[in-house]
């Protein structure tokens, strides 16, 4: 189907309403919106410091990157990575259950179920691997 | 005593004359029982015969009377005034459309899109003749009825940040009605072509308002997120396309 | 030029556009609606389709309930093909996509409904109207060429010369007014309960496509016949679906007894009977509340007198399952759950059993002009309809519609007669006038929804549940000077651009002129039969009016009325019987 408007039928000028530059401040959904975006900067930001450390640890200059991350504004970035990481994991793992609908039997998994677990499991695996970090050191 | 009343700002926009829409205000009666829509059809039809808003069923199904209730998108006909206290209300079409005429947005735009989906059941070969039905258990109808329950109400789009940065975006409802023939067992297309795309499912960040306006519980943001999954397996697993 | 130019995009409208599109590619087909169609009042519609598909069931029962139900009025050939046709229908919607309910090993699902002997209603939840319209909507989006006029409000039908050439029409959107050539005209507009003050039809429904067909001097048939469901909310006039009843509901009355088994329906059983209590039709339960009314066993309200639909002993998990809408209409519009609350209701008018005279392929007496739908009067309702007839009947008779259209277009092909531009000039010149207000002048005049006030009261004081001769005589002339006073109303919106107002003149209009024939043919009718009871003459009588009222537009504009006889083929007119 298509619709039908013969020339000569353009109507008076529709009102569109000019780009609201605040738009984002106007909800708090909208803000958290915003929030976790901006975040990914720092989610960034963590992976490149991940690798530079890999780097260091590959060509042995260890103790200068050391000396590197001590520095305290580099502490400081560090702390608020950390955080930016974690609100995005959280947010990301909240989303889960809109990806996976878990049926069993009939009977529709509820979402608090799958957040749970995923929390559950991402804890789990943090702890293992401090384990195994902190048990070499 | 006198009834009491409570007063209603509504948006006025007259092409012919206004640069822009203004506040118009009237002062309807508050009854425990009327809706936001009934307080404008007062208007239309005891105050001021020039406002123009669309409506129709009055029971939350045509999907037609869609406004901006205060700064939320909401069904006029299912929005009680009682819920705004004293008042007053602020009634203003919904956001991201072009407006018509006072309350009247366009929608052709998100006609369209509809359209461009493929909403209808996609089957290959002959038709079988009109003596049965295609089998059909209730867990396949569930798998997909909640997506079938869309009004095109666009609430869902008025809510949205990337629809109103981006006009072009796929846009929640339609995304949606592409997953209820998706996952209705008797389609057979995936309609990879028109959602694996930037401005289709990959465009959503995920805010989730869509499934909070939504009056019908569709939850759109969850057909949205179901279908990256969908696309990303089938771009990593080419034999998993269905 | 158009081939077949629908007007309408409910139900009846989409499966005629589809049909043509169908079967007759080379032809072009348009959709003119004042609505989006998937806004068109099918939507609304909530408990079923009837079809028959039970091994336990068969085409002569289904015929005799619906003939019976419409206390002999139909007319038996209709019935006939209309039921040969409906479960061919309703499985062309499934294969369409219908997500009709099912049952466990896969297979389309019925459940009982008022008036059916057996089970053999489709049902998708109670939303099938909604899930009908949205899936024949998303397959006429298949067909890129059937053209739509969304939101244009169509004023008048081109006839010259006894046939048929096209519509006028006026776009909401930019205010123009525009003569559409067609060679064929299907009219599926609806029905017109918008002439009653407490009614379950949406606001669109004006009865438009009634009001075009008798102007233009085709015959309206059985306008006496006017369906008061028993179950709606008693402010808004919300339905409360006949399904309610069908999965278990009671109605109660003040002293929260069943009060139907005192108006012979049958004994009350704690589960459903089918054609019994709960499940006789709908003109006898309407019957029944008025007089329980008039012993004072109704429960008052500020929105006059109700009895109870009680739903509790279902249970939630089973109105969730099965009439999940009626809970959340009920939380949502009445502020109460029915799993714990009696729900308020009394009878509100639904359903207009009569409507444009055609033929069974919808042809009415204009040559190329067709009409189906509730608009139409095909004549399967009779007296009374059956729930869960008129959607397979939207079905049946668009498709039919649809192609007897196709087929008239295919066999005149000569071109656009002049008449087309001149009363497109004409009704434009018309049209203008009225929104400029120069012809009344804007500021004189009286209110629209104060003179559609007066003719919806007018209409439910004298043409309601029970009508006297007195009354009826007196409507007459209400109606009469309310359409002169309608001929001079204020008009205060100028703007060319989406003017509501100018349209609302026009349906009030058109209510005016369906409401005479209404009165007309109700005073005609000197007996009570379905839903036409005259407490004057309350015997049906046979001899004299097993016919249907035939009505035209006199010069003068008033309403003569005629008879017309009944088709009868297998079903002698007998007593109708339920609960015994
Ligand atoms: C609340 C409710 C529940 C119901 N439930 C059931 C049920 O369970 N089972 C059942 O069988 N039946 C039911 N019915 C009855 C059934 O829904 C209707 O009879 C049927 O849907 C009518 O369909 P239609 O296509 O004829 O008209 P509609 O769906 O009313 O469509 C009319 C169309 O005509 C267009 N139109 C009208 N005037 C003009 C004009 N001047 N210019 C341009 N376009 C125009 C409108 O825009 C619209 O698109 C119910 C009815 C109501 C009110
Ligand atoms: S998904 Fe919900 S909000 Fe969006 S159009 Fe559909 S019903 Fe409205
Ligand atoms: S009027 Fe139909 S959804 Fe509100």
């Amino acid at each position: 189907m298509t619709t039908a408007r013969p020339p000569g039928h353009e109507e008076a000028r529709p009102y569109v309403r000019p780009r609201d530059r605040w738009w984002f401040a106007r909800r708090r959904s909208l803000a958290v919106f915003v929030l976790r975006e901006l975040t990914s900067v720092l989610v960034a930001w963590t992976v490149a410091y991940l690798l530079l450390l890999l780097g260091a640890v590959a060509d042995g200059t260890t103790e200068r990157f050391a000396a590197l991350a001590a520095r305290p504004w580099m502490v400081a970035l560090n702390v608020l990575a950390l955080a930016a990481t974690a609100f995005h994991a959280v947010t990301f793992l909240n989303l889960a259950p809109k990806a996976t609908v878990v049926r069993l039997d009939g009977w529709r998994v509820p979402a608090w179920m799958i957040q749970g677990g995923n929390h559950t499991a991402w804890l789990a695996v943090s702890a293992l691997l401090a384990y195994l970090v902190l048990r070499s050191s | 005593m006198a009834a009491e009343t409570i007063r209603l700002d509504v948006a006025r926009y007259r092409p012919e004359e206004d640069a822009e829409p203004v506040l118009q205000s009237y002062e309807v009666p508050l009854r425990p029982d009327w809706a936001v829509l009934d307080g404008l059809a007062h208007i239309k039809d005891h105050l001021d015969g020039t406002l123009s808003f669309r409506w129709s069923c009055r029971m939350g199904i045509c999907g037609s009377c869609g406004m901006d209730v205060d700064g939320e998108p909401r069904l006029t006909c299912g929005t009680f005034l009682a819920e705004y206290g004293a008042g007053p209300v602020r009634i203003e079409p919904l956001k991201g459309f072009p407006v018509i005429r006072d309350l009247v947005v366009d929608i052709d735009g998100f006609l369209a899109k509809l359209s461009s989906v493929r909403p209808w059941l996609v089957r290959e070969g002959e038709e079988p003749p009109l003596t049965a039905e295609y089998a059909q258990t209730p867990a396949q109808l569930d798998a997909y009825k909640q997506y079938s329950m869309c009004i095109n109400c666009m609430l869902c789009y008025s809510a949205c940040p990337v629809y109103v940065l981006d006009p072009d975006f796929l846009g929640p409802a339609a995304i949606a009605l592409a997953q209820r023939y998706n996952l209705d067992s008797r389609d057979m297309d995936d309609r990879f072509d028109v959602l694996n795309l930037e401005e289709a499912v990959w465009g959503c960040t995920f805010v989730g308002d869509c499934t909070r306006v939504c009056p019908k519980h569709v939850d759109p943001a969850e057909a949205i997120q179901r279908y990256k999954v969908t696309a990303a397996l089938r771009s990593v697993l080419p034999w998993s396309g269905r | 030029m158009i081939d077949v130019l629908i007007v309408g995009g409910g139900g009846a409208g989409l499966r005629a556009a589809i049909a043509v599109a169908e079967t007759a590619p080379e032809l072009t087909v348009a959709v003119v609606s004042k609505v989006y169609p998937m806004r068109s009042h099918t939507v609304s519609a909530e408990g079923g389709a009837a079809g028959v598909i039970g091994i336990d069931d068969s085409l002569d029962e289904h015929c005799y309930d619906t003939v019976s139900g419409g206390d002999w009025l139909c007319d038996q050939d209709a019935v006939e093909a209309f039921v040969r046709e409906a479960p061919r229908e309703l499985i062309q919607l499934e294969h369409w996509g219908c997500p009709w309910s099912r049952e466990p090993d896969g297979r389309v699902a019925v459940r009982p409904f008022g008036g059916m002997k057996r089970l053999r209603t489709w049902y998708a939840a109670d939303k099938t109207g909604f899930h009908l319209l949205h899936t024949l909507f998303q397959t006429t989006l298949r067909h890129p060429w059937i053209r739509r006029y969304d939101e244009w409000y169509v004023t008048s039908l081109v006839v010259d010369d006894g046939r048929v050439h096209g519509v006028v029409a006026l776009d909401l959107r930019t205010g123009r007014v525009e003569a559409i050539p067609a060679r064929a005209v299907v009219l599926a507009t609806g029905g017109c309960g918008r002439v009653f003050p407490f009614t379950t039809n949406a606001a669109i429904k004006t009865g438009d496509g009634m009001a075009l067909a008798y102007r233009a001097g085709a015959p309206l048939k059985d306008m006496e016949f006017v369906q008061y469901h028993p179950t709606g909310l008693p402010f808004t006039g919300i339905l409360i679906t006949e399904a309610a009843r069908a999965e278990g509901g009671w109605l109660l009355n003040r002293d929260g007894y069943r009060y139907l088994q005192d108006y012979d329906l049958g004994t009350p059983t704690p589960t459903p009977k089918l054609r019994s209590m709960e499940l006789g039709p709908r003109d006898r339960l309407s019957q029944a509340f008025v007089h329980e009314q008039d012993k004072g066993r109704t429960i008052d309200t500020p929105y006059g007198p109700v009895v109870h639909l009680d739903l509790r002993h279902l249970g939630a998990a089973k109105i969730d399952a099965r009439i999940p809408f009626v809970r959340e209409l009920c939380r949502s519009y009445q502020n109460l759950d029915p799993a714990t609350d009696l729900i308020p209701v009394r009878p509100v008018v639904h359903y207009m059993m009569g409507g444009v005279h055609t033929d069974l392929d919808g042809a009415t007496t204009i040559a190329g002009l067709y009409a189906a739908g509730e608009t139409a009067c095909v004549s399967i309702n009779g007296a009374n309809r059956l729930g869960s007839n008129s959607l397979p009947e939207i079905l049946v008779f668009g498709r039919r519609a649809g192609l007897a259209a196709a087929a008239f277009a295919r066999s005149h092909r000569e071109g656009e007669p002049p008449a087309v531009r001149s009363q497109g000039d004409d009704e434009r010149r018309r049209l203008e006038r009225a929104r400029d207000g120069s012809s009344v002048g804007s500021s004189g005049g009286e209110r629209i929804a104060d003179l559609r006030e007066r003719m919806q009261h007018t209409l439910e004081g004298a043409a309601g549940i029970y009508r006297t001769g007195d009354a009826l005589a007196k409507a007459v002339d209400t109606l009469a000077d309310l359409c002169e006073r309608a001929g001079e109303a204020r008009v205060e919106d100028t703007s060319a651009t989406f003017n509501t107002e100018l349209i609302t003149l026009l349906e009030l209009r058109a209510m005016l002129d369906v409401a005479r024939t209404i009165v007309a043919c109700a005073l005609g009718r000197e007996e009570s039969r379905g839903a036409h009871q005259r407490v004057d003459f309350p015997a049906r009588d046979d001899d004299a009016y097993l016919a249907h009222s035939l009505v035209h537009r006199a010069p003068d504009g008033t309403p003569s009325v005629g008879l017309m006889p009944v088709t009868i083929t297998c079903w002698p007119p007998g007593e109708r019987v339920y609960g015994r």
